[in-house]
């Protein structure tokens, strides 16, 4: 093992669940104004995962007030607190950036049956 | 004066306390041993310290470069990579003394030298961000550098017109970059941002020659 990847696993390994690109997922993301931080909530699809190892990330998309807002969150970023799934998405590809060209029904994903 | 040779070995990141990520470079340098301290007599330059880094077989050097090593004290040993650096107080130094990476310290500003990513013989586009011209529509001025000057007036280019040309493959600095974080026992600098050069290439770090105004 080379010296960057002892320093990176060094890090401590945040706990995430298991999961992936159409899924749905409560993001809890640490906000600070000013003197305090408060946690927020940021609710929607994964579009995808990067998987960097300790560099990794992923990308979630929502429909805000009719505006599409996606936001990257590294997985060892201090600022998540915390990762919910709230339902499995059945989806053909690893990216399913298409998502953004669609609207409303089109947008639908189905959801995963899980055992 | 604090300076250190050392290789890079590459890039990471980490994260501070308030969730900002920051870049790291992380440099091996082990350590280096002075090998003379200048005189300044005879033409020598004064107040200026020899110092070898990357130790090696002196059999693998030729014998101008092994001779330098001939008066170390200790076991033979040889050295890649020679510097000389301008020191204040050249009378502290001995002769086979170490210099190591323990001079720094997190939150240290450094000048990191090193030698940039040789782009080869690059176009006015690469090499000095022109514009291109287009690329359809029957255009002759696809990657072209366009009017270099006047006319009769002045019948010359004008010295120091961009031109293609080498790009890369020399010596750059990036000054004012911050130590992050130093481990002596593996001999690491980590350093944030990005510093010149390919992996496994040889860095020169040096106390910065811009300190912050309250401390100068």
């Amino acid at each position: 093992m080379n010296t960057i990847e002892l320093f990176e696993r060094a890090h401590e390994k945040p706990e995430m669940p298991q999961f992936g690109a159409g899924d749905t997922v409560r993001v809890h993301v640490k906000i600070k104004e000013g003197e305090k931080t408060r946690v927020q909530v940021f609710e929607g699809v994964v579009l995808g995962i990067r998987n960097r190892g300790h560099r990794g990330s992923f990308r979630v998309r929502k429909v805000s007030y009719g505006v599409g807002v996606e936001r990257i969150f590294p997985f060892y970023s201090p600022n998540v607190e915390k990762v919910e799934v709230v339902s499995h998405g059945r989806v053909r590809r690893a990216k399913i950036y298409y998502l953004r060209k669609r609207r409303g029904k089109a947008a639908r994903i189905r959801e995963k049956r899980m055992q | 004066m604090k300076a250190i040779v050392g290789k890079k070995l590459g890039m990471t990141q980490t994260f501070e306390e308030s969730g900002r990520c920051v870049g790291l470079t992380v440099v091996e340098a082990t350590p280096g041993v002075v090998v003379r301290v200048n005189s300044g007599e005879g033409g020598d330059s004064a107040g200026a310290i020899q110092v070898g880094f990357f130790e090696t077989d002196p059999l693998k050097l030729n014998r101008p470069d092994a001779g330098q090593f001939k008066n170390l004290p200790g076991k033979k040993a040889g050295y890649k990579v020679l510097r000389e650096f301008r020191v204040a107080d050249a009378g502290q130094y001995k002769v086979g003394q170490e210099i190591t990476v323990e001079q720094f310290a997190a939150g240290d500003l450094v000048d990191v030298q090193g030698r940039s990513i040789g782009k080869g013989w690059a176009g006015t586009i690469k090499r000095h961000n022109f514009a291109r011209g287009p690329m359809t529509h029957g255009s002759k001025n696809k990657r072209e550098p366009g009017s270099i000057g006047m006319s009769a007036t002045p019948s010359r280019v004008h010295k120091g017109k961009r031109m293609a040309g080498q790009m890369g493959n020399k010596t750059a600095t990036v000054q004012r970059l911050a130590v992050y974080k130093v481990d002596p026992e593996k001999n690491l600098i980590f350093i944030i941002g990005g510093v010149p050069g390919s992996r496994n290439g040889v860095v020169t770090i040096k106390e910065t020659v811009k300190p912050r105004r309250a401390e100068a």
